[in-house]
């Protein structure tokens, strides 16, 4: 096992894991014959393939080095020295996971669209696969061009899933999120710009050593601010996400919510806290703003829907108005955290998706109130439900748990008003969640179309037991996890507080109501 | 004065195209049946042996007393002029194979505005701007107002007749008014004569002039209103040649002027070209919008695409420069790709522009599909995709030099464009599947085929190409 390992992340594991993706759906278009055969193929090669990039990646997990804050499993190509950008590929404790995550996800997806999707199916599995493609380099770029081309192709293969697979109203949608996201995109790309005229190079390890001027920062954190906001979604431009989620296909919002939105906690991880250091800590009381509306307003959204996507989509504002606090808490317990609640939404709101989907492929509507009393004739959907409400819930022993804790104690340290109101959001995420698990799964069966639905199939129970399992584990013992990152958040601790005290600022966040002030004037 | 053979030699790939073109006249004119498949085919010919000429010829030379100049930019931008109407000769082959208005004249006008286009290029007299000029002009009327017998098309030649003829006698005029102050028409004289910007005040009046007859040639906003009317009038051929021939030439005419002779008087002209550059891109994202003919949306698109690319203008420096010719570079395929998909827009032998024609265009041409959703991808300048590469080092020219909220206007006028290249994938994938076209040709698929396909491969391999933008671009400051 040793050796194979060893062989394993001797090779260009990076690149491997990122365009083997990219081979499949190549090897997809060649594929020829009756609709039938190019379907059933094509489902067959799509899960080979993300089941491969999933075993692989796992060497990476298996052969990283936890004790140091160094970027790992390194390549470097110059790819246009002409203007000095490299294809450079690297992972710390902090992308690394999000690399697992995203390959863990897609052979799901694809099991999850085994029956739902019946038209073009060839064209659907492969923008799945450029999808994996685009999500893995983007977490692996260590080059910021590199990783911009990776952060907007992703738009590509979900404006066409979203379009064209999608239901309702799937073309609106589709429009919104892809413009939505340009035009945040193409602020960070001026910001992108400005830093290459700066500092002369796009490589990230660089930029990180860089120092800019303080005026400079402002306007180059916002320019990220726009593009990585919207992808998280931060409130108030997170209005595209409950559209995007109620009318793409469910592997669709499966890695909308479980991979995309980490895009943007990621961006701020990567980019705006360690190169510009002074502007994140002068935005702090304005991002700790949005994120309590988020967390407060969109759970009293969400405890008013009535389709169960929605609900879900809601929720994954509120859960990442988390992300955002823990990122910008600016301490190791915050911004582990921060990391974790990803890590676990991605897992959780995407298996709470597939929920959604499972009962949607029977009844064919996402209602809540068209259902009621599922406990009676499907118990393993109820209970693999209740689980990840739970962990979306945030009980302890899931892993919901485990990211909201740390994200609160970390803010409760320099904030304490802060992390009072994002606590009232555990309150009110319980309330949607349990009012939501209420009427779907408890209650009288009464109606007739629901009382006929079948239980977990063979198929189903293989795409949740998983997902089950690692949910129960990350509450449980989130060691594995945390100890992955946790040399790599404190090189970015110290380094960021370092830079704060370099440069004289006060304590972050201790004068909300100054800079709030100082902020509209 | 003397003539010497020898100074003939840096213009013998026009002289071989200039001869070529008389021999096809004569070969239309005397052969009994219609020669335009043969005269399309010969000119792809003699368009390749040019560009082996080009680039076996001197890498720099001046001659004619110094009119006429060879160097790395000019056969950068000769080569692609050539690629442009090579393609451009391809699909007017196999567009006469349909169309039976087709005539052995309309080759040979591509290879006289071809020839126009180099010398224009090559030009380095105000004097030899205008000889070029209007070899291409006049040969350009003629092609668009190609359909005698359609009113939309003589309207359109006509329109640009008119149009262009007034842009014609306002670069003449300003050109003498330069002459007149300067005291010279060559390009190394006058920028002698600016006296390091401090010239005056009628030569800048004269360079306004000449900017506004060569913004009307790249159809920058305002001297746009031809654009979509001639690109809708003209047969589908001879509108991808006039997407790109036309631009790439006048606007390395433009670079070569405003940084060659004119240069010493950047800070004049520079508001200048920001305001057009501005202005065309936001046109171009906008008044998009509401087409429903897909020739009249690619006019609007290409006066953006003119906007972006003037921003490597505004630059004004080697970045610049390079910025603006790598970005003509992948403009010349994308859009020479999409009117491959144009072209094959037939339905019963009947050609069909609308954009809604295009949603059958996924269920019965899968292949098709795929080609011009990357094409528009690519237009939109979407990673991973040539067109990104294209707009990023534009602007990266213009954050280098300060110029950044005008890139800031272009990238958020990018985002309308996007808007309107998406609502074309959105037709093909998302709406009802509509009638099929006729099964398109061998070339035309090829054209499309390699166009789409070069957007990927650019993005992958970018650096030999940025390489040679680049070099054309220090000729470009060299001399």
């Amino acid at each position: 096992m040793t050796a194979l390992s060893n062989f394993i992340t001797g090779l260009p594991i990076l690149s491997l894991v990122t365009f083997l993706p990219l081979v499949g759906a190549l090897f997809l278009l060649f594929v020829r014959g009756e609709a039938e055969v190019v379907a059933r193929q094509s489902r067959m090669v799509a899960l080979w393939t993300t089941l491969i990039v999933f075993f692989l990646s796992l060497f990476i997990w298996i052969g990283f080095e936890p004790g140091t804050a160094a970027f790992q499993f390194e390549e470097r190509v110059d790819w246009l020295p002409q203007y000095r950008i490299g294809y450079h590929m690297g992972v710390d404790g902090i992308s690394m996971l999000f690399v697992i995550l995203s390959t863990f996800l897609m052979p799901i997806c694809i099991l999850a669209s085994w029956e739902a999707i019946e038209k073009m199916v060839r064209e659907y599995m492969i923008a799945f696969l450029i999808l994996e493609t685009m999500m893995v380099g983007m977490f692996c770029a260590l080059d910021m061009v590199l990783f911009y081309v990776f952060f907007e192709g992703v738009l590509i293969p979900m404006f066409l899933i979203i379009g064209v697979w999608g239901g309702g109203r799937r073309v609106y949608s589709a429009f919104k999120f892809f413009l939505y996201t340009l035009t945040g995109s193409v602020l960070l790309l001026v910001a992108l710009l400005a830093m290459y005229f700066q500092v002369g190079t796009t490589d990230i390890p660089a930029l990180m050593e860089a120092k800019f001027a303080r005026d400079m920062q402002y306007w180059l954190w916002l320019g990220m601010f726009a593009s990585f906001a919207v992808k998280v979604p931060m409130w108030p431009v997170h209005t595209w996400l409950p559209d995007a989620h109620v009318d793409a296909p469910t592997a669709g919002s499966v890695i909308l919510a479980g991979v995309l939105l980490k895009m943007g906690g990621y961006g701020f991880l990567r980019f705006s806290l360690p190169m510009l250091p002074e502007a994140s800590a002068y935005f702090t009381p304005f991002v700790f703003t949005l994120s309590i509306i988020a967390i407060v307003y969109t759970s009293l959204v969400a405890l008013v829907q009535d389709d169960m996507k929605k609900l879900i989509a809601y929720s994954s504002v509120a859960h990442m108005g988390y992300v955002t606090l823990g990122v910008f808490g600016g301490n190791q317990q915050a911004i582990e955290g921060a990391i974790f609640q990803m890590l676990s939404h991605g897992v959780v709101s995407g298996a709470l998706f597939l929920c959604v989907g499972v009962v949607y492929d029977r009844l064919h509507t996402r209602e809540i109130g068209r259902y009621g009393g599922l406990a009676n004739n499907m118990p393993k959907y109820a209970f693999a439900f209740m689980v990840f409400m739970l962990a979306s819930v945030g009980l302890p022993g899931t892993a919901g748990f485990v990211g909201e804790f740390l994200v609160l104690t970390g803010v409760f340290q320099m904030n304490t008003w802060a992390a009072l109101f994002a606590a009232s959001g555990v309150i009110l995420g319980a309330t949607y969640m349990l009012y939501l698990y209420r009427r779907v799964i408890w209650g009288e069966l009464t109606k007739a179309d629901v009382k006929e639905m079948l239980d977990l199939d063979r198929r189903e129970i293989a795409i949740l037991a998983p997902i089950v399992v690692i949910t129960m584990w990350m509450g449980i013992y989130p060691l594995p996890f945390l100890d992955v990152m946790s040399e790599s958040v404190a090189a970015l601790v110290n380094n960021y507080q370092a830079a704060l005290k370099a440069a004289g600022e006060t304590q972050v966040g201790a004068h909300l109501g100054e800079q709030l002030v100082a902020l509209l004037r | 004065m003397t003539f010497e053979l020898a100074s003939l030699t840096p213009a013998i790939p026009e002289i071989f195209l200039a001869l070529s073109g008389m021999l096809f006249l004569m070969i239309g004119v005397f052969r009994k049946e219609d020669s335009t498949q043969l005269l399309s085919w010969l000119g792809v010919a003699a368009m390749a042996v040019t560009g082996y000429l080009i680039i076996r010829g001197p890498e720099t030379a001046l001659t004619f007393q110094d009119l006429f100049i060879v160097n790395g930019f000019t056969s950068f931008a000769k080569i692609l002029v050539l690629i442009g109407a090579a393609l451009t000769l391809l699909m007017i082959n196999s567009w006469a194979q349909v169309a039976k208005t087709a005539r052995f004249e309309l080759p040979i006008l591509v290879v006289f505005a071809t020839l126009g286009m180099m010398m224009m290029v090559s030009a380095n007299d105000l004097i030899s701007v205008y000889l070029g000029l209007e070899l291409q002009s006049l040969s350009l009327y003629v092609l668009a107002a190609y359909h005698r017998d359609n009113t939309r098309s003589t309207e359109a030649g006509v329109k640009y007749f008119v149009l262009g003829a007034l842009a014609s006698g306002l670069l003449l005029y300003g050109s003498s008014l330069v002459y007149g102050f300067g005291g010279t028409t060559a390009f190394a004289g006058l920028a002698a004569a600016m006296h390091g910007g401090e010239a005056h005040l009628g030569v800048v009046i004269g360079i306004v002039f000449v900017i506004a007859g060569l913004a009307f040639k790249v159809s920058a906003v305002p001297f746009h209103m031809w654009t979509p009317d001639v690109y809708e009038g003209a047969p589908t051929p001879i509108t991808a040649f006039f997407s790109v021939g036309p631009k790439i030439a006048a606007l390395c005419l433009f670079l070569r002027i405003l940084v060659g002779p004119f240069a010493p008087m950047i800070e004049q002209w520079q508001q200048v070209i920001v305001l057009i550059s501005i202005l065309s891109m936001l046109w171009g994202s906008f008044a998009a919008i509401a087409q429903k003919n897909i020739k009249r949306l690619m006019a609007y698109s290409s006066i953006g695409h003119v906007g972006y690319a003037l921003i490597g203008l505004v630059v004004g420096n080697e970045e610049g420069a390079r910025g603006l010719l790598f970005y003509l570079l992948i403009y010349l395929f994308m859009n020479i790709g999409t009117f491959a998909v144009i072209l094959s827009m037939r339905v019963n032998g009947k050609y069909v522009e609308e954009i809604s024609d295009l949603s059958g265009l996924q269920k019965n041409h899968p292949g098709m599909a795929m080609a011009l959703a990357a094409l528009m991808f690519s237009m939109a300048g979407i990673p991973p995709l040539a067109g990104f590469l294209g707009k990023y080092f534009i602007f990266v020219a213009a954050v280098n030099a300060g110029f950044v909220p005008l890139a800031i206007i272009g990238l958020l006028a990018s985002v309308v464009g996007a808007f309107y290249y998406i609502r074309i994938i959105k037709v093909i994938y998302f709406d009802e599947p509509g009638a099929a076209f006729d099964k398109p040709d061998a070339v035309n698929s090829a054209i499309m085929g390699v166009c789409a396909a070069l957007m990927l491969v650019y993005f992958v391999v970018p650096s030999k190409l940025v390489e040679g933008a680049a070099s054309a671009a220090r000729a470009l400051f060299l001399g």
